[in-house]
């Protein structure tokens, strides 16, 4: 077979190195089969104490009422809806890592989707706090459920905003979960079969499920996978469209605007793929795994972020341009006497450096593939963000139409506060715990990818090309009766 | 539960694993199964498996999911608790979207996933007969069934011949769970490989 042996200038090697599939199964579950380090331990502590701290503040807020926060009349959703948007909108990235890039066909997301994910569902868990403790008797939180019940039956109202939202967190929750843990039961079935004591091979034994491995069951794990990110791409997008929907259908000035749908999209694409980042430098370097999570796989990360940085720049500007163009008077002082200026201006320029301005720097490739500039710039696009929240909230909230319902200035009380650094604690320990009793890494993905990319492939290109000229050939003669030709999936 | 006997052989190239299993179909013998550490595109043809269909159960889980949201809403607003607001409509569809979409999407997620986990026969604390601990990890592990026929040895020269790397004998317990093999994984084509 004479291929001419063509090396890619563009498309970098998802794994580095020449490696087999047993190094990479003891690259990756190395860090379950052993003690954890003390930094593990020292990080461990720190956020299991934050989760105290926020338990605590959470018991003050139940017991003496939403009180314990300094939110008011006027500004009633304070940080807390801010942290509420801010987690969710973290919550974006794992699965349009998983779901949306695997229908691209994004060979790079196999590095990272794992642990992108299990960040996914923690962030959700962590979002899902806010709006349930800001309804004061959380004892009730049942009551947005439509279950039949004596007081009417009385349901739910199923054409509110705050109703979908419940309905979209929820399922994007178990969604996220199922997705995550079916992609996990092969793993899982691989640390089981390593076991050297007996409690760790029950554990993950009952955790596996019994994977085989069986090629059926590998032909119907591919068709689910597939599916679920189907689904899973038009559920990401609608989440976030539907937490917006929660400003966008009010009267309030600065919220009723349509362009709120894809303008909180792209943010919560750009914030979840900072978080992304945060973590995953922080993985590579702690769990040594530079060769699965490679700087290509950081550059087109943040080639990710650069791109809906700009768009959510571009959305600042477009609402700035429709206040003076509506020519409603409220629309123009909200945005240019309230938010811009005034007593909450340094919040709006500080959204606008972070968000807008510094991610421009990303245009740049040796900032792109430079890990520290990276990992810093991860952290101002999540102060950004959640200044972004912040802003929407408190500046649109603080001048209203009424001069006598207005507020000067809102500052959180420490139980409001606690409560966030709360979420960070749950956020993290989860991550922390996660990290060691999990394959970080989708084993069997890598595994899928290997031979077909690198040092690895170049080696045998000649036999792997012949292969999938095979594999095509194979699929138009099999199980196609009808002659229709079915693209492989991946 | 019947004991059933299977020669096993254990390979570690896929390169090598596609010609034998070409040559043992062509010999007439039947796989019980292939067990690998990761999807390989094409084996399912190569065993003469069908295609999954799965996704189609998945398609019926969403409509169930959209038509239980549209009906349940429907009789809420419409039948069991109008409310008047403001002389808005009572089928008020275009505010049910968000709800129908989630639950579309709920119901085909769950139910894939459990149909999944039925016809695979996967579930917490079932147990299953490891052929080899490392057709988790790199080994492609190829499980004949023995019928009355088989000859033992001729099968295990056959399987060294064409690549294995151990080919051992093993004795298991036939249905784990619901008392039956993968019902489709005994279902065979024709070899019809030249």
């Amino acid at each position: 077979m004479s291929v001419t042996k063509y090396e890619s200038q563009i498309r970098e090697p998802l794994v580095n190195g020449t490696k087999t599939y047993s190094q990479v199964t003891k690259d990756i579950v190395h860090t379950i089969e052993v003690k954890p380090t003390r930094l593990w331990y020292i990080g461990f502590y720190i956020s299991a104490a934050l989760l105290m701290f926020g338990a605590y503040s959470v018991y003050r807020e139940v017991t003496y009422g939403i009180g314990q926060w300094n939110v008011n009349r006027t500004i009633g959703w304070g940080w807390d809806i801010t942290n509420f948007v801010w987690w969710v909108g973290i919550g974006h990235a794992g699965t349009l890592i998983s779901a949306i890039l695997l229908l691209f066909r994004q060979g790079w997301r196999t590095g990272v989707n794992r642990a992108a994910e299990a960040m996914t569902i923690f962030a959700v868990m962590c979002a899902g706090q806010f709006p349930i403790f800001h309804m004061g008797r959380v004892w009730m939180a049942f009551f947005t459920l439509p279950y039949p019940n004596t007081r009417g039956p009385l349901w739910p109202n199923f054409n509110s905003p705050l109703l979908w939202d419940v309905f979209a967190i929820s399922t994007y929750f178990t969604v996220s979960l199922l997705f995550w843990y079916s992609g996990l039961l092969p793993d899982l079935a691989t640390v089981r079969d390593r076991a050297k004591t007996k409690l760790r091979k029950h554990l993950y034994g009952v955790a596996s499920f019994g994977w085989s491995g069986s090629t059926k069951h590998w032909q119907r794990h591919e068709s689910l996978s597939l599916v679920l990110a189907g689904l899973s791409t038009p559920l990401v997008l609608s989440v976030h469209t539907i937490v917006s929907f929660d400003f966008a259908t009010s009267v309030v000035p600065g919220w009723h605007t349509t362009i709120f749908p894809p303008y909180f999209v792209a943010g919560a694409i750009f914030s979840g793929f900072a978080m992304v980042q945060t973590l995953m430098l922080i993985l590579r370097k702690v769990m040594n795994l530079q060769d699965y999570i490679t700087l290509g796989h950081i550059e087109a990360m943040n080639k990710v972020i650069v791109l809906t940085g700009s768009i959510v720049g571009c959305a600042y500007l477009t609402e700035l341009f429709m206040a003076w163009y509506s020519q409603n008077p409220y629309e123009q002082d909200i945005f240019f006497k309230y938010r811009i200026a005034g007593a909450y201006g340094w919040s709006y320029w500080l959204m606008m450096t972070c968000n807008v301005i510094s991610p421009q720097l990303f245009w740049f490739t040796k900032l792109r593939r430079n890990v520290l500039f990276t990992f810093i710039m991860s952290i101002v696009v999540n102060i950004g963000m959640w200044f972004e929240r912040f802003v929407i909230i408190v500046s649109s909230l603080y001048r209203d139409y009424l001069p006598s319902s207005w507020s000067i200035y809102y500052r959180p009380s420490i139980w409001e506060v606690g409560f966030y650094l709360g979420t960070f604690g749950l956020f993290f320990t989860c991550f922390f715990l996660f990290s060691k009793y999990f394959p970080v890494i989708a084993i069997a993905e890598i595994k899928y990818v290997l031979k077909g990319t690198g040092e690895s492939f170049k080696n045998d290109m000649d036999v792997l090309e012949q292969k999938e000229v095979d594999e095509f050939v194979d699929e138009i003669y099999h199980g196609h009766a009808e002659g229709e030709v079915k693209v492989a999936h991946h | 539960m019947a004991q059933k006997k299977f020669v096993v052989g254990c390979f570690e190239d896929e390169k090598v694993l596609f010609p034998a299993v070409a040559k043992v179909r062509k010999e007439g013998y039947k796989f019980h199964d292939i067990y690998t550490p990761f999807p390989v595109h094409g084996l399912d043809h190569a065993m003469g498996l069908r295609e999954t269909s799965i996704h189609t159960a998945g398609f019926l889980y969403g409509m169930i999911g959209t038509t239980t949201a549209v009906t349940f809403m429907t009789w809420v607003f419409t039948k069991d608790w109008p409310v008047n607001v403001g002389g808005k409509p009572n089928f008020a569809l275009p505010a049910w979207i968000p709800i129908t979409f989630e639950l579309t999407v709920l119901f085909a997620a769950v139910g894939m996933v459990l149909t999944f986990c039925y016809i695979c026969q996967l579930a917490p604390f079932v147990k299953k007969h490891v052929f080899h601990p490392r057709a988790t990890d790199d080994f492609f592990v190829m499980v004949i069934e023995c019928g009355e026929k088989t000859n033992e040895q001729e099968l295990t020269d056959l399987l060294k011949s064409v690549g294995a790397q151990e080919v051992n004998t093993q004795v298991a317990e036939e249905g784990w769970w619901i008392g039956r093999y993968d019902q489709e994984q005994s279902l065979y084509n024709e070899p019809n490989i030249a």
